[in-house]
């Protein structure tokens, strides 16, 4: 791993850039820390989900009455039991959200639209029983023909999920239902225009297939309601707000009756963002008066949670000889799961966006089928149309025989570029890391044989949103730091070391939380890669905060006016200013902690924002592949992940997600995809044949940290977690090819496709000599 | 669902033929115990078969190996003659899971648990290596290529079960491998496997061969026509071609979540020859291992 870059402005930190050990590291290595599934509670019953044996089939009868009546079981619910829902759709951190869809995911109403539907919940002493009970509700099905892939949804005559869906954003509205919830354009100049004056025009269509968040600890939470309707809910989540908020318009409770406490979380990616288990285990728990623990298991979790969504699409590029891109356009189409609600609007706006280009013309559809319905997943939307949008460009280099790196420098979306969904850049990273990949040793290292190098770019927008933090002086000095946005990536340690820089606090004199719902105002939750952003916001917003009263106390002690006193940055204290400077000594934060009482009582720094000025992310990966010609497997032999961060303010966890980020990556590339068979059902329900990368799979994932600092954030951050899981795609896509001379235009590029794929390559060659 | 652990092997088949749900052997569990979660076991009687000596152990006599069925892939791995003599057994063995699994996955649950994909299968079959089996009317003898008769079918009746596998002395100028292909690079099972044993003379000539292999039908399949294209030859390309061609005409494989037909029959070939160079290396007295 390399050091961090040095920046002409890191001289202004002492901590920030540095790597200290995470405040939450050693109760992980030692496995005190308390994930979703190790709270229990006395009196705790196991909750169990009953899910659907068809795939697409009307719900003609529920009877739970046998269920009921068996011995230990405490609870039945069904959708009926919810409050009803309107089929409304609104905007909602990176996605959408729709309550009634929301509430028919969490439970089924009068047809279940994929296999492992939920469908009814139980609440009993133990696991044994519940399971038991599930077997004893009895349900009529009449089942439906049923449609998986996405072209085939969108045909005509397809089986429809809901008969009376009428594609949104289409003028005149069709007069015919559809699978296509949606339709979205993006328009930018002419590209038919753009497209005449080209004079290479290279156009692709290509597949992917759904892919998991595959976090390793599944969904989990323990919930339990008192008599007067106190509920306590304990999650592994991403936004305890959002849980809160979901569970309350779920059930028609007020969202003061629900306290949500984050668990430490393993993994999200995305996925834990919306509510499964919770409502029920609320609502057992209420109808039990006992608390109620639910726990998926991994087949639940990958055939009734996540994925994000497979695709089918088509792109086309137009260039001038001198290597210009002249026009882009896109045809994706995404698949939403049974629900509407895939990225595909997210897909638009990021596929020509590491670009400036005069004309882009994008086109995207929403498409339900019988599949579980998708959710967020790591920048959602966008690795999918990027993939294919950076396959075609590095096509276009190789035809216009132009180096991959100097054709992308040529094009760059830098500093006032307008983007085809709309805003105009400020300062971004895209062509700072497409230098730096020029200049690394891995871009000018030799290859071995059967392998080859691909390079994509990549662009992530990241978000702000509503943040609260508190930070509370204690009586010696110390400090207390609470945030509401869930910590999956390190962003303790990072909240710390900006408190700290802010403060001259020593690291190990602040101990920091993640509040609960009810130590905070509202927080949105963790996503979009605004964590750091967002509460780094806040964190430095309230330490500033503290210098300010800090400043008052030891005026009020001094008795001088409030701007007499000043806050002396390079020691960490308050000292009189002006013509009264030397007159008393200064005082640090432990000085004015111990006069808080009879200055004015305690001192707690407080911020509540809504984050502005999030700055996008961009990178420019490089990958080494190796491919087996007898076998088509394809090994990472090396990988360079180069990315803009703003600033790394723990550059080992800007690293780390910059990993992370590209070993999911290499699996959606390589192995990862939901396999069914003709009757519908999912076949790879486990890590077994769902094939996440092992760690073998893996070389050491080199990075490079870019900062181009992000002017709206006091210290320059930018999200990192989300642009690293783009490139990776195409990335290798275009490695094989240069390693085998073919063109893939599917993912994953599994051994027996590739095989396939380059025997028929070999064939033709035979054939023409 | 009732748990025994018997210390003789008469005791356990007397369990097996008195019971008459559905009892079960249990040696490592790394499959049974899966297949209980996953609801596709639900045994009324579990037999555990760890207490019992006779099936812990390995025997060394007259130069080959008595392995008991209970022995798991980390103790083969610990046994350096078994290591030197039929490398490919043991790293067919140790290529099962992770290390963790290692630990508990025995040859025997491997075979029993009638997988076509069972990794130590084609490499027993290789070797020429026999069972060993205890049932209410005494013990008798099968090869390990007769043991699976379909997918999770086994030549055992009822009250039967498996003692121990014997593994024949290394012949002389002899050489072992086995490879499987996986798309990752461990966590998998094999799409292909393959196990391969030979035998040379003095001037290089091979006099015994045998190759078997895994995951390509509804059981692993000792391929006779590959020995034979083998035998008689100095292993020349040629030879080897024909013999990777016998292996791609045994494969009557199925399309499934692993592999497509197509696939699994073109990768027989590939890891046909690639195993034979292997054991090849080996014969020839050069050591190292295939990973
Ligand atoms: C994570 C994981 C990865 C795996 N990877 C691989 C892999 O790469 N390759 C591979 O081949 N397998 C793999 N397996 C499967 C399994 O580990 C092996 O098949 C292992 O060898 C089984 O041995 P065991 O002792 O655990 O068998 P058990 O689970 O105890 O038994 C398996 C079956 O055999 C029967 N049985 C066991 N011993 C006897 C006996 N002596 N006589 C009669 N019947 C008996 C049992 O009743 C049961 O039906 C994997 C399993 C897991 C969980």
């Amino acid at each position: 791993m390399q050091d961090k870059a040095k920046s002409p402005m890191s001289s202004e930190f002492s901590v920030v850039g540095t790597r200290p050990v995470r405040p939450d590291g050693v109760d992980k290595v030692t496995g005190r820390a308390r994930f979703g599934a190790d709270l229990n509670l006395s009196g705790q019953l196991t909750g169990a989900v009953l899910r659907s044996p068809h795939v697409h089939a009307r719900v003609l009868k529920i009877d739970v009455s046998q269920a009921l009546a068996l011995e230990g079981v405490k609870a039945v619910v069904t959708q009926k039991d919810f409050a009803p829902q309107v089929n409304s759709t609104t905007a909602f951190g990176e996605g959408t959200l729709n309550l009634m869809h929301m509430l028919t995911n969490v439970l089924a109403g009068d047809k279940v639209l994929f296999h492992g539907h939920p469908i009814a919940a139980v609440a009993a002493t133990n696991a044994a029983v519940a399971k038991r009970a599930l077997k004893l509700i009895k349900v009529d099905y009449e089942v439906l023909p049923h449609v998986i892939d996405v072209d085939e949804a969108m045909a005509l005559g397809a089986p429809l999920l809901f008969p009376d869906m009428i594609t949104e954003g289409v003028k005149p509205a069709p007069t015919t239902p559809s699978n296509i919830a949606k339709r979205i354009d993006i328009v930018l100049g002419d590209v038919e225009a753009g497209f005449k004056v080209a004079d290479v025009i290279i156009e692709r269509s290509f597949k992917t297939a759904p892919v998991h968040q595959g976090y390793i600890e599944p969904h989990a939470c323990v919930a339990t309601v008192s008599e007067d309707g106190q509920a306590e809910l304990w999650v592994s989540t991403q936004g305890h707000w959002i849980v809160r908020m979901l569970c309350a318009k779920l059930l028609g409770w007020d969202i003061n009756k629900i306290k949500v406490t984050a668990a430490e979380i393993g993994g999200g990616f995305g996925g834990k963002t919306v509510v499964y288990l919770e409502p029920l285990a609320l609502l057992l728990s209420q109808k039990s008066r006992r608390p109620v623990k639910m726990v998926m298991s991994r087949e639940d979790v990958i055939r009734a949670t996540g994925p994000t969504s497979g695709s089918s699409m088509t792109v086309k590029i137009g260039a001038t000889n001198d290597g210009r891109i002249v026009a882009g356009e896109a045809l994706l189409k995404y698949q939403a799961g049974a629900l509407p609600g895939s990225p595909v609007g997210p897909g638009c706006m990021c596929a020509f966006a590491p670009y400036d280009l005069p004309n882009v013309k994008v086109t995207g559809y929403d498409v339900v089928s019988n599949r579980p319905k998708v959710a967020a997943y790591r920048a959602p939307g966008a690795p999918i149309s990027e993939y294919a949008v950076e396959a075609v460009v590095d096509e276009l280099a190789a035809t216009l025989k132009m180096d991959p790196i100097e054709f992308r420098l040529k094009n760059v979306a830098k500093q006032g570029t307008k983007a085809a969904y709309g805003p105009k850049f400020g300062p971004v990273g895209m062509a700072e890391s497409l230098e730096a990949a020029k200049a690394s040793a891995h871009w000018r290292t030799p290859l071995g044989k059967n392998q080859g190098r691909g390079v994509a770019a990549g662009f992530w927008f990241n978000i702000g949103g509503e943040t609260t933090v508190s930070l509370v002086l204690n009586e010696d000095g110390t400090l207390g730091l609470t945030a509401g946005t869930p910590d999956i990536g390190g962003l303790r340690a990072s909240l710390c070391m900006m408190a700290s820089e802010e403060l001259k606090v020593p690291l190990e004199k602040i101990r920091v939380q993640i509040g609960d719902t009810n130590q905070l105002g509202y927080n949105f939750l963790t996503g979009g890669s605004r964590s750091t952003f967002s509460s780094g916001m806040a964190t430095v917003e309230a330490a500033r905060d503290i210098k300010k009263e800090a400043v008052r106390r030891a005026a009020k002690l001094w008795e001088l006016p409030e701007e007499a006193v000043e806050w002396d940055s390079g020691s960490g204290s308050v000292r009189p200013a002006g013509p009264n400077a030397g007159k008393h000594t200064p005082m640090t934060l432990v000085d004015i902690a111990r006069i808080a009482g009879k200055t004015g009582g305690p001192i707690v720094g407080y911020s509540r924002l809504n984050a502005h000025g999030a700055a996008p992310s961009f990178a420019c990966h490089i990958a080494d592949v190796e491919v087996d010609p007898e076998t088509g497997k394809a090994s990472i032999v090396r990988y360079t992940a180069i990315q803009d961060a703003g600033r790394a303010i723990h550059p080992s966890y800007v690293e780390g997600q910059y990993q992370g980020g590209v070993a999911q990556g290499i699996g959606w590339a390589l192995n990862e995809e939901y396999i069914y068979g003709t009757d519908g059902k999912l076949q790879n329900a486990g890590f077994l044949d769902y094939r996440i990368p092992v760690a073998s799979d893996l070389p050491m994932l080199d990075t490079i940290i870019i900062e181009v600092p992000n002017p709206t954030h006091p210290y320059g951050v930018r999200g990192v977690g989300e642009t690293c899981i783009i490139p990776p795609l195409a990335a290798i896509s275009n490695a094989m090819s240069m390693a085998t001379g073919v063109r893939f235009a599917e993912l994953p590029m599994s051994p027996p496709k590739v095989l396939a794929a380059l025997d028929k390559a070999r064939a033709a060659n035979t054939a023409k000599m | 669902m009732r748990y025994e652990a018997p210390e003789s092997v008469e005791k356990a088949c007397q369990l097996l033929a008195d019971d008459v749900g559905h009892a079960r052997i249990l040696a490592g569990g790394t499959d049974l115990l899966v297949q209980i979660k996953t609801d596709v076991l639900d045994p009324s009687l579990l037999i555990d078969i760890k207490k019992i000596q006779e099936l812990r152990e390995i025997n060394t006599g007259s130069g080959g190996f008595r392995i008991g069925a209970a022995v798991t892939g980390a103790e083969l791995k610990e046994h350096d003659g078994l290591r030197a003599a039929w490398p490919g057994i043991v790293e067919a063995a140790n290529l099962i899971g992770s290390t963790q699994v290692q630990g508990r996955a025995t040859l025997g649950g491997n075979l029993c648990n009638g997988s076509p994909a069972a990794d130590s299968v084609p490499a027993l079959i290789a070797a020429g290596a026999k069972v060993v089996i205890a049932g209410p009317n005494g013990r008798r003898e099968l090869p390990v290529e007769d043991i699976m008769v379909g997918v999770r079918k086994l030549a055992l009746t009822k009250g039967e079960l498996i003692v121990s596998f014997i593994v024949p002395p290394r012949p002389k100028q002899g050489g072992d491998a086995y490879l499987r292909f996986i798309p990752r690079t461990e966590m998998d099972i094999a799409v292909v496997g393959c196990g391969v044993s030979l035998q040379l003379d003095a001037d290089g000539t091979c006099t015994f061969a045998r190759l078997a292999l895994g995951a390509v039908a509804e059981r692993p399949l000792l391929v006779g026509d590959a020995a034979k294209a083998l035998i008689g030859s100095k292993l020349d390309a040629k030879a080897v071609d024909v013999a990777a061609a016998a292996a791609s005409a045994a494969c009557r494989p199925i399309d499934d979540k692993r592999g497509t037909k197509a696939f699994r029959i073109k990768v027989a070939a590939v890891l046909a020859r690639r195993t034979i160079q292997i054991a090849l290396d080996r014969a020839h007295g050069k050591t190292g291992t295939t990973h």
